[in-house]
């Protein structure tokens, strides 16, 4: 088949929505439902838990982030704009020497992480942090 | 996934009795997320490592649950509290039900 204007044209139109066929993100009520599971649909506080992670990431595949919550049972990690936004969940044992932890994530593009930490008295408390990237880190 | 995978742990070989020490470890693993495709569309399976255990002496230090969302090579920095020499276990338990283990002794004065 010669390549003619027209095929050429819807060939490459063609390869433009498969480039950019990226994995939808997840829904607000999705994030939320996520959420939910962990806490029960618990209030959340704001006290004593901290998130650190970079306000610009250049590289979504590798994002460091940190959390800490002195007296924490476990802290979920979740990220708002993921096709899934659970992340990760660190459960703290009897030989934990704080409730912090250290770890790399993958972030589809800017959007909001969110860490929720169950104390030890049954309470929930959040932080939350946006981070912008400058490539994403899922399909591609 | 078994090829090719290697563990790598940091921990203090000494510390004092009470003390708070800090450790790091990392593990090779692609982390396939089950969301991206191949040159024909197809979907990748996922193949993750989705939980991750740390011991010491038979005392659970930290227990994680990982998803897709975890970065290729999984890295984890804590904190552990000793009070006795031991040994910290490492546990990697992968998607397809391989089993990883590292070791890491401490001698506690």
């Amino acid at each position: 088949m010669s390549m003619t204007r027209r095929t050429f044209t819807a060939a490459s139109v063609a390869a433009a929505a498969a480039f950019f066929a990226l994995p939808k993100t997840a829904t607000a009520q999705e994030v939320q439902a996520a959420m939910d599971a962990f806490t029960g649909g618990a209030e959340l506080g704001s006290d004593g838990i901290t998130l650190i992670a970079p306000e610009i990431a250049e590289n979504g595949n590798t994002v460091p982030i940190e959390v800490d919550a002195p007296g924490a049972e476990a802290i979920m990690v979740f990220a708002a704009g993921n096709p899934l936004p659970e992340v990760v969940t660190f459960n703290f044992g009897p030989a934990a020497g704080s409730q912090h932890a250290t770890t790399r994530v993958r972030l589809a593009g800017e959007q909001e992480v969110i860490a929720i930490a169950r104390k030890a008295d049954g309470t929930f408390v959040s932080a939350r942090q946006n981070v912008r990237v400058t490539i994403g880190g899922c399909g591609g | 996934m078994a090829d090719g995978v290697t563990a790598r742990v940091r921990a203090p070989r000494e510390a004092s009795a009470g003390e708070v020490v800090s450790v790091r470890c990392l593990i090779n693993h692609t982390m396939e997320s089950g969301q991206r495709r191949d040159d024909d569309g197809n979907v990748i399976p996922r193949s993750i490592i989705n939980r991750f255990t740390c011991d010491f002496n038979g005392q659970n230090v930290i227990d994680v649950a990982l998803e897709p969302a975890i970065s290729t090579n999984p890295y984890f920095q804590f904190d552990a509290l000793v009070n006795e020499s031991g040994t910290f276990n490492f546990t990697w338990y992968d998607d397809d039900g391989d089993v990883y283990e590292e070791a890491s002794e401490i001698t506690v004065s």
